[in-house]
């Protein structure tokens, strides 16, 4: 065991550092913290920086694209880039299609979509959860029936994360509706301009649109896009499940909000001297602080163990509890900070100049981030779903 | 020892809930929302002509003489439908104050506007520097011509954009938190020098930035004598503490109610999600949280008149246990709702958001708990 970085990481840590201050695009350097949803081409923008520079999927087998890092320098390039609060890449192609592709795929779909995927040239969407099948997945009901070369799928999808965006949809149909749940379920890839898909908008609390209802009738895809066996989608969707929540913990990203936090604390006066100093405050930013550390150990100790040849197993699923319980707790702890600068909501406003007084577009953001994160704790299978898995498969309870 | 309510108490509560069920709909709040004002001067009327705007005041101001229980009752009711009008801004917070503090003019004057439903007020307490503490005042006031003369700047100023009057506290004398010098005026909100900068809030009320450029207040703008505003404040604001915390209980039990019975008909895993013996639990908790505050709410109403350290207590201790249940069953009726609690269409979200910013106004659980520890020392 050792915890200190050897001379070549950190310098790799530096060339990671000068490669962000250089190549990360103004405009989005510029952008205001209250404009939280970035369009497409934003997103591809720095997508596609990275993958010019061969770093913008390190976890992908060296053949399609990877690296050959090690887990330290992966920790090191994840953690660079949340320090540098840079637009965060969209993972749905990156780490939950993909390594479906290059496990279950065959090479026709592997030479296809792989590059695809990691030049930014398809956005991909996941078609998992249903209107009656959220945390009980396995009970999903759009169907898929065979017609010659062609799948004819009928039914919807739901919560379906930035699918207005989506060229490519990857999702679990049941292609035989006698056995068992688990067993009737097979994966397709579903290029999104098919007639017959419809992508409806669903609003959140925040006033934001990131998730969509889909809509599916008689839309013909071809059985070259089914991954894998007819029938066992399943089996591939429950390793995609665990990439997913591989990458959930979030700690990179919640380091640099609580240094948004403190900043926010120390700018904020409360009797006189900076909420920051003010004792209940501390207290509880300390407690959150030290959560994290604790999850961030817990987090390599995981990376170790992958890196090891072990699979990411139920104890993954901790990583998704703990990561979104303190992403919750800290936007909570932003709100307090916020105080009653959290209440105005001035989304569509100009905030330029003086316009608005005293209030900072940094405040005005705090108040639709807490509402939005509440999602944290049911997405990716909910905390509760996480918590019978580790009673299961870890307690054997 | 009695917790019952008189018949004419029940008769207010019923004619509330009635109004709320037949012309308050979430879908009819949320044209409310949508339109260009965002409130709606028919629901006000409305509120007027069943005697809710006059129930707190004397009968010979046009009230019907009722009290802290009264409020309480109806902003239980409007808690359950989201009420957006300026109740409590105008009603409890402005009419408190001039029943507090006003003469027998400016009581003559003002509360048959408000019970009539002719006048909304606003109450502009806050200030960007200040937070939570009342007594953290910058705008000034000085002497001038036959009256005062008014410079500074207030903060989310609920009710504001609607407002044809303001309460404004400033300071007559002394430094910037010193519990001395504060002077509360009456001023007409299109005076010359006050400038609004209006805005909605998270919770679908309307609010605004002012600021106050040589405002002049004349002699008889001044409520409750110079430099004797604080006390005053204080007392109208734990009153309104008193009055929102019967608020978020409406809010809360809807909160309850629709999660219990969305748990009963969500299936998943073959069986109501809410035969789960986890979700259960979570769900008594949210009810534990709801009676606990529904009994701050009545502590807090009845404690109202019992002297100042008692009052602040009361107010203090019910406001910390508002916020922190607020939290707690909002935040778990959006989880067992699953991807629906987050999502804009359902009422839920909205009950969510109303209880976020209830616990941010007029001082959240810290500020309320470290308050009501002060209060407990100086007590001996």
């Amino acid at each position: 065991m050792d915890l200190k970085f050897t001379p070549e990481e950190i310098a790799f840590q530096h060339e990671v550092r000068s490669f962000i201050a250089e190549n990360y695009p103004a405009e989005l350097r510029a952008r205001r913290k209250l404009e939280r949803e970035f369009d497409k081409r934003e997103y591809l923008s720095w997508h596609r920086i990275l993958a010019q520079k061969g770093w913008v999927a390190p976890s992908w087998p060296r053949e399609h694209g990877g690296t050959d890092w090690t887990p330290a320098k992966k920790y090191i390039f994840s953690n660079e880039l949340a320090l540098a609060g840079t637009i965060p890449l969209i993972g749905f192609g990156l780490n939950l299609a993909a390594p479906v592709i290059w496990t279950y795929g065959n090479q026709a779909q592997k030479d296809y979509f792989l590059p695809r995927i990691y030049n930014g040239v398809d956005w991909w969407c996941q078609g998992y959860s249903e209107p009656g099948a959220g945390s009980d997945l396995a009970g999903l009901r759009t169907r898929a029936v065979r017609d010659g070369d062609h799948y004819v799928i009928n039914g919807s999808k739901t919560w379906t994360t930035l699918a207005q965006h989506a060229d490519m949809m990857f999702c679990l149909v049941r292609t035989d509706a006698d056995a068992k749940p688990q067993a009737g379920i097979s994966f397709l890839l579903v290029d999104m301009k098919t007639p017959g898909i419809s992508v409806r908008p669903i609003i959140t609390l925040d006033g934001g649109h990131e998730v969509n209802e889909i809509f599916l009738e008689d839309v013909r895809t071809p059985v070259a896009n089914r991954i894998g066996n007819e029938n066992e989608g399943w089996t591939y969707a429950k390793v995609l499940l665990g990439h997913e929540r591989s990458g959930i913990a979030g700690v990179a990203r919640s380091k640099q909000q609580i240094a948004r936090l403190k900043k926010i604390a120390s700018d904020t006066q409360e009797e006189g001297r900076p909420l920051l100093l003010d004792p209940d405050f501390a207290h509880r930013l300390a407690a959150l602080e030290v959560e994290l550390l604790a999850l961030e150990f817990t987090d390599l100790r995981t990376l170790a163990a992958l890196n090891a040849g072990q699979s990411p197993g139920a104890e993954s699923s901790i990583l998704k509890i703990k990561g979104t319980e303190i992403q919750q707790r800290i936007t909570e702890l932003m709100l307090e900070a916020a105080g009653i600068y959290g209440a105005p909501d001035l989304r569509g406003m100009n905030l330029d100049g003086d316009n608005f007084m005293g209030i900072s577009a940094e405040l005005g953001g705090i108040a639709p981030d807490y509402l939005n994160m509440r999602k944290s704790s049911i997405y990716g299978g909910s905390n509760e779903i996480q918590r019978n898995i580790i009673a299961k498969a870890v307690l054997g309870l | 020892m009695d917790f019952s309510f008189t018949e004419e108490q029940v008769l207010l509560r019923n004619s509330v809930q009635r109004y709320i069920q037949d012309k308050y709909s979430f879908e009819a709040r949320k044209t409310i929302l949508a339109s260009e004002a965002g409130w709606s001067r028919d629901n006000w009327r409305a509120f007027a002509e069943l005697g809710l705007l006059a129930a707190p005041f004397a009968e010979e101001y046009g009230g019907f003489g009722g009290g802290a229980l009264e409020a309480m009752i109806i902003m239980e009711e409007f808690g359950k439908g989201l009420v957006v009008e300026p109740y409590l801004q105008t009603v409890v917070l402005c009419g408190g104050l001039i029943n507090l503090a006003g003469s027998a003019a400016q009581k003559s004057e003002y509360l048959p506007k408000i019970a009539s439903g002719e006048l909304i007020m606003a109450l502009a307490h806050a200030e960007p520097q200040g937070r939570f503490n009342l007594a953290d005042i910058l705008t000034r006031a000085e002497k001038g011509g036959d009256g005062f003369v008014l410079n500074g700047a207030k903060a989310v100023v609920t009710a504001a954009p609607w407002a044809g009057k303001l309460i404004i506290p400033a300071r007559t004398s002394g430094a910037q938190r010193d519990r001395r010098g504060v002077t509360l005026f009456i001023v007409d909100k299109n005076a010359p020098g006050i400038s609004c900068r209006d805005y909605p809030t998270i919770d679908g009320q309307r609010a605004s930035e002012i600021s106050f450029e040589n405002v002049k207040a004349g002699g008889n703008a001044v409520l409750g004598g110079v430099g004797a505003g604080l006390a005053i404040l204080e007392e109208a604001v734990d009153r309104a503490i008193a009055a929102q915390c019967a608020e978020a209980v409406g809010c809360m039990r809807v909160l309850t109610d629709a999660t219990v019975e969305y748990c009963k008909t969500r299936k998943q895993f073959g069986q109501p999600i809410g035969k789960f013996q986890v979700l259960q639990h979570r769900m008594v908790d949210m009810f534990m949280e709801c009676e606990q505050s529904l009994s701050m709410t009545y502590m807090v109403n009845l404690k109202l008149d019992e002297g100042e350290a008692e009052r602040i207590r009361a107010a203090s201790a019910a406001k910390a246990q508002i916020g922190k249940a607020g939290r707690f069953v909002g935040q778990q009726a959006i989880q067992l709702h699953g991807g629906m609690g987050m999502t804009d269409e359902l009422n839920v979200g909205h009950y969510f958001k109303r209880l976020t910013m209830i616990d941010a106004q007029f001082g959240n659980v810290d500020y309320h708990l470290k308050r009501f520890a002060a209060a407990g020392q100086t007590d001996r």
